[in-house]
């Protein structure tokens, strides 16, 4: 983590670093959005929407294990995937900024869950293709799922959207909040680029025209007007966060941090 | 999971034929008694129906306020895997309210007026759940105390005579299995653990367990409904066959985990080949299900809340359903 | 305005070959919302590969009372089962 002021590292062994924090990202923001999702499961709107929240969790936790576990292989210093998820402080995690942010209302969370959803769509479809064949492989799993959470958050969007007043309001009002936050979605960065150049990770331009068609497509259905672009360079995947992340570990580390080496 | 003390709170049904036609209610009576399954259409008593609608919605009602003492661990779950199984075990008991819900449907009431009988606090729900989780270790009794005393209820409501009950129930008790399981092996790892972890199992075995006990009602001689309930075949054995099935095979288990009992009376009887416990504190049990427990407050409350938040969503998804059915051409 | 969703009955085809069964009903806005509800009310376990669902209002069933009427004529029309007809055990392949 400590590149500036450190002795050039051989490049073999700073590939080695860039791949597992690429593949730590990833896992991050799955953690971090299932983590929110959990706080939902029995004060719903609906006790249908209990259950369809609780699977939306269960598959991002579910991910969240398995580009965990990847990672920690790719690290190679024995952690395991609670390792990473419950032994590192907020600095060290490398979700995307949205995924952290609060649940707010029923129509928060789902304008939160439909950005990501998007993202992760043009993502996970893009990792299809890597040459890292283990990475394309949680990828086409995981693309089956956000297949599925687009078509719950998308269809809720639309709803909520195309609604009453009332929720019109609402979301549009969400939307608006949380719109800041997509400016960190296709900015590269130098994991990015060199994840790139390996052929582990896609270029990001056509991922970014494509999730922004698909913006704009389900905006138009929900009546929802989108946002003005957002100038503010979020950082969360590089462990600068909002002030919520440390709050949200506090309560989910808290038997790790407390209980130190116990077995559970 | 979860019935409990149910059918136990309401006026004494009348017993079948009264107020109907006798040889409606005697032809009734001959097709339970050769086990034929009553369906939603069938001709009932109105008793019966009113029975099994209080039964089924207090059985639905107690799945989704059960959501609730987990639930509260779901973000503090200590490992990815135990966070997962958690979700899923809870989601689960949403899933079984609905079952039950759907299965009380066919008796003519509505969801939205069951659901409105428990937030306004007329209809009672299992009175576990107004206990609360304390520690992680809770997790683990509930499954396996909790859960195990559910499924020794449940069991037999598979044969229930009402055959959406029975077909909801053997749905919940299929799906149920490894939420004891799970709940055990919490309790197994927590009594190898440290000092501290096996102190949190004890003090777990030691707020949960007579809660479990009482789970199965008040004993016999004061349970009102037992003997008009079996006629009808709702159900199938009494409160206090089902408790000491439950502290028979439950006893071991504990002794298994180096864990004891809370209960200076306990004892094996070799002449009865059964655990013997000491009494149970009734006027506990009446003070919880009178709404005195320590969490009735924050159960109904809870729900209340997510219901209240949730109407704009409602009325917003109800709403865009009006006007997408007015955007559409009208079939002839 | 209400807010109370009407009810879809739910019929899962457990795997292919075999035709979809009733197994409950869940509330649902619109159609869509049905689908995904009944997805994650009753397939939680992959207990199908295809839903449908259909608004409980619009389902026509018969009445019980005419139980008798509709179901009781075909009891005495034996014959029209195999085991009706007494054929001579050498006789094979019929």
């Amino acid at each position: 983590m400590s590149a500036a002021g450190a002795a050039p590292q051989q490049p073999e062994a700073s590939s080695r670093a860039a791949h597992f924090r690429y593949v730590l990202r990833l896992g991050d923001t799955s953690l971090v959005l299932g983590q929110r999702l959990g706080e939902w499961v029995g004060h719903a709107p609906a006790l249908e929407e209990d259950l369809g929240l609780a699977n939306l969790a269960l598959d991002l936790i579910g991910q969240a294990r398995l580009f965990l576990t990847y990672a920690g292989e790719l690290e190679g210093r024995g952690r395991d995937e609670d390792a990473l998820a419950f032994l590192r402080d907020a600095p060290e995690f490398t979700n995307l900024t949205l995924a952290e942010q609060p649940n707010g209302d029923f129509g928060h969370t789902v304008v939160r869950q439909w950005l990501i959803d998007c993202w992760q769509l043009e993502i996970y479809e893009a990792l299809l293709a890597s040459t890292d064949a283990r990475l394309a492989a949680i990828a086409a799993k995981a693309l089956k799922e956000t297949r599925y959470h687009h078509r719950f958050s998308s269809g809720w969007l639309m709803r909520l959207g195309d609604g009453t007043d009332e929720s019109h309001a609402r979301v549009q009002r969400s939307l608006d909040s949380l719109w800041r936050f997509t400016s960190e979605l296709f900015a590269p960065d130098d994991v990015d680029e060199r994840m790139r150049a390996a052929g582990i990770a896609p270029a990001l331009a056509e991922p970014s025209s494509r999730w922004s068609s698909r913006v704009d497509e389900d905006l138009a259905a929900a009546t929802l007007v989108r946002p003005a672009a957002a100038p503010y360079p979020w950082h969360g995947r590089r462990g600068v966060h909002t002030e919520h992340l440390s709050h949200m570990l506090s309560e989910m580390q808290h038997l790790q941090r407390t209980y130190p080496g116990a077995r559970w | 999971m979860y019935t409990q003390a149910l059918d136990t709170h309401g006026k004494e049904p009348l017993p079948a034929g009264a107020g109907s036609s006798a040889a409606l209610a005697q032809r009734f009576q001959e097709r339970i008694d050769v086990e034929e399954k009553i369906e939603p259409k069938s001709w009932m008593p109105d008793a019966y129906r009113q029975t099994l609608i209080r039964q089924i919605s207090q059985h639905a009602h107690s799945e989704i306020v059960g959501m609730l003492p987990e639930g509260n661990w779901i973000t503090r779950a200590p490992t990815l895997r135990r966070k997962a199984v958690l979700i899923a075990k809870v989601q689960d008991e949403g899933g079984h309210g609905m079952y039950l819900y759907s299965a009380a449907e066919t008796l003519g009431i509505a969801r939205a007026e069951m659901i409105e009988q428990l937030l306004s606090g007329a209809a009672r729900y299992s009175s576990i759940f107004n206990y609360p989780t304390l520690t992680w270790a809770d997790v683990g009794a509930i499954g396996w105390l909790v859960d195990g005393a559910a499924i020794m209820n449940q069991i037999p409501i598979c044969r229930c005579s009402y055959g959406p009950y029975a077909r909801a129930m053997v749905r919940i008790c299929k799906e149920e299995s490894f939420h004891q399981r799970q709940g055990f092996e919490i309790m197994l790892t927590l009594a190898q653990g440290s000092a501290a972890q096996r102190a949190m199992a004890q003090d777990a075995l030691q707020r949960w367990w007579w809660p479990s006990i009482m789970m199965f009602g008040p004993s016999d001689a004061d349970s009102k409904h037992t003997a008009q309930s079996m006629r009808w075949k709702i159900k199938r054995f009494s409160n206090d066959e089902l408790r000491q099935k439950f502290i028979d095979i439950t006893v071991p288990q504990a002794q298994f985990l180096g864990l004891t009992i809370p209960d200076p009376a306990l004892r094996w009887d070799e002449a009865a080949q059964h655990y013997l416990i000491g009494p149970i504190d009734w006027n506990e049990f009446h003070a919880v299900l009178a709404g005195h427990g320590p969490c009735n407050h924050e159960r109904l409350e809870a729900r209340r809340a997510a219901h209240e938040a949730g109407r704009w969503v409602r009325e917003a998804a109800a709403a865009h359903a009006a006007k997408e059915r007015s955007r559409q051409p009208q079939a002839a | 305005m209400s807010s109370d969703w009407p009810l879809f009955e739910v019929f899962i085809r457990s795997r292919s070959g075999l035709e979809h069964k009733h197994v409950g009903s869940v509330h649902a806005a619109d159609a869509r919302m049905a689908i995904e509800h009944a997805r994650d009310v009753y397939t939680r376990r992959q207990e199908g590969v295809s839903l449908w669902v259909v608004r409980s209002a619009d389902i026509v069933a018969s009445d019980p009372e005419e139980a008798d009427a509709l179901f009781e004529p075909a009891r005495d029309k034996v014959y029209r089962h195999p085991t009706f007809y007494a054929i001579p055990e050498e006789v094979k392949n019929l």
